[in-house]
């Protein structure tokens, strides 16, 4: 029972801080800096682990792939089948899992220090809102930049797909063939599916990380124990809510 | 070394910036759970007073003081800053309030300047020429001026009560609150704080709160000390009567002998 009054308590105050968050929308220009330091941090930081994972993935789906589809001769579809994958699923899915572990839990640590070592106390008494300065800027900048990063990690992921189906014997389709049947089958809708539900994964795993961090109480240890709980949190959320989203969409 | 509070320069601010203010603490009690912090604490401060509210480690002090900001809202009783609700969004945009914290609690990521800068920049007080003559002039009074571009890792525990000070001296605060401000700080270093603490009351006119256990403190600057003890307060009075008090808990707070024959520590144990 004490649990789910936890849970509950912890959904509300993750809600009030979006609300909170939101509604300094407008102070957002005299905070360019800010965003523009949160879009680096989200954005460019995380681009290489996103491009080299992405690039892998696709290049294993596009082997699975074409060891399964060869069986029964369908093998010219493999450009398809990475391509609607990556868009529709492992793109935004992959995103979300990265922001969760690279800035999610880097969000979370800074706020619980910041928590813990009163900064967030001599913030409040300076009648400066944490949700102004600390959040709506790291949330703006988690719209912006996680489209961005989806979007290199489909081009990437399609690219690994089309390297791996040209340079391995089983399969052997050359790029413009594999690109064809990727065009073929796939529309603008698979695409913008795939950023909607980027966006949405990554805006919830920001809010959470930076709600536990802000919530944090005690000492270092609990700092520790706040990155871990934002983490898993995190990517329970992404697992849950793609279900939910991939249901909306379709 | 000490470091002597600059009161040669310092530019006068207005009357109407520091228009100090009244607190009122009434019949405050505070629990977390089942542990009653405060029980049923009240007393007044007047506007421009030093009132010093003093107490053992654990007694409560630091919790009143977050009252007193707004940061812990009562479980009974009230909290009131020139008539106004102490955690009231109205007293917040009203009252100018400064906390310098126990460990300073000065932003690691922000240099010295920047922290100063920080809640005039925030507030859009003035334009950054503005900005920087009066974080300047601040870090001046404190003899601060070379820390500026230094981060607060790099300073001495003496440095970061002083900065965390100044960043308060740059809000013009009608009420300056001082958490433990010379605790983990060598003698020399604690009286220069206070010299600082009684120097700002002169020349600025704020009313002033200081949390502390320290006696020196207490007996140097304060127009009236309080006595915590397990959340009740025990005494209230001018400073002139800790100097012969007559209850044995503040004797023995005050004065406590070193018993080297029948410890503590082991009295307690029986």
């Amino acid at each position: 029972m004490k649990s789910l009054i936890r849970i509950f308590g912890e959904i509300g105050s993750t809600l009030i801080l979006l609300v909170r968050a939101a509604s300094y929308l407008p102070t957002l220009p005299r905070q360019f800096g800010r965003f523009v330091e949160q879009c680096y941090l989200i954005g460019y930081t995380t681009l290489p682990i996103v491009a080299i994972l992405s690039f892998f993935i696709g290049s294993v789906l596009a082997l699975q792939a074409g060891y399964s589809m060869e069986n029964f001769g369908a093998k010219q579809f493999i450009g398809t089948l990475v391509g609607l994958s990556m868009a529709r699923e492992l793109g935004p899915v992959m995103v979300a899992i990265l922001l969760a572990g690279r800035v999610g839990s880097a969000m979370t640590a800074e706020l619980a220090s910041m928590k813990v070592y009163q900064e967030i106390d001599a913030l409040e008494t300076m009648n400066i809102p944490p949700a102004r300065m600390l959040v709506m800027p790291r949330l703006a900048a988690t719209l912006v930049m996680v489209p961005v990063l989806a979007i290199i990690a489909d081009l990437v992921g399609w690219f690994g797909g089309a390297i791996v189906s040209k340079y391995t014997d089983l399969i052997a389709i050359d790029p413009p063939a594999y690109f064809s049947a990727l065009r073929r089958f796939m529309t603008f809708h698979d695409v913008m599916n795939g950023l909607i539900k980027a966006e949405i994964f990554g805006f919830a795993v920001v809010l959470v990380c930076c709600n536990i961090g802000l919530n944090t109480r005690g000492g270092p240890r609990e700092i520790g124990a706040a990155v871990t709980r934002a983490v898993v949190v995190s990517l329970i959320l992404i697992l849950v809510l793609d279900y939910f989203v991939t249901r909306a969409l379709m | 070394m000490t470091t002597p509070v600059n009161t040669a320069t310092p530019t006068p601010v207005t009357a109407a910036q520091t228009a100090a203010v009244a607190v009122s603490i009434e019949d405050l009690s505070k629990s977390f759970g089942a542990v009653e912090v405060l029980k049923h604490v009240s007393f007044n401060v007047e506007p421009g007073e030093i009132f010093v509210l003093m107490g053992p480690s654990g007694s409560g002090k630091s919790v009143l003081l977050k009252h007193i900001v707004g940061l812990e809202l009562p479980t009974s009783g009230r909290v009131l800053v020139d008539g106004r609700d102490a955690a009231s969004a109205e007293n917040r945009a009203q009252v100018r309030m400064a906390l310098v914290f126990q460990a300073g609690a000065l932003f690691n990521s922000l240099s010295v300047y920047d922290n100063l800068a920080l809640y005039p920049r925030e507030h859009r007080i003035t334009n950054e020429a503005g900005i920087r003559e009066k974080v300047m002039r601040a870090l001046q009074i404190l003899s601060l001026e070379t820390a500026a571009k230094k981060f607060p890792s790099e300073l001495s525990g003496g440095m970061k009560k002083r900065v965390a000070i100044a960043r308060s001296l740059v809000m013009e605060p009608q009420l300056m609150l001082y958490d433990e401000p010379t605790s983990e700080l060598d003698p020399v270093m604690g009286a220069t704080i206070s010299e600082i603490i009684a120097t700002l009351k002169e020349e600025y006119h704020v009313t002033s709160i200081v949390v502390s256990h320290d006696r020196d403190l207490a007996l140097g600057i304060a127009d009236r000390v309080g006595i915590l003890m397990s959340g009740k307060l025990i005494h209230l009075g001018p400073v002139a009567e800790l100097r012969q008090p007559a209850d044995p808990r503040i004797q023995e707070f005050l004065n406590p002998k070193i018993d080297l024959k029948n410890p503590r520590f082991k009295q307690l144990e029986t």
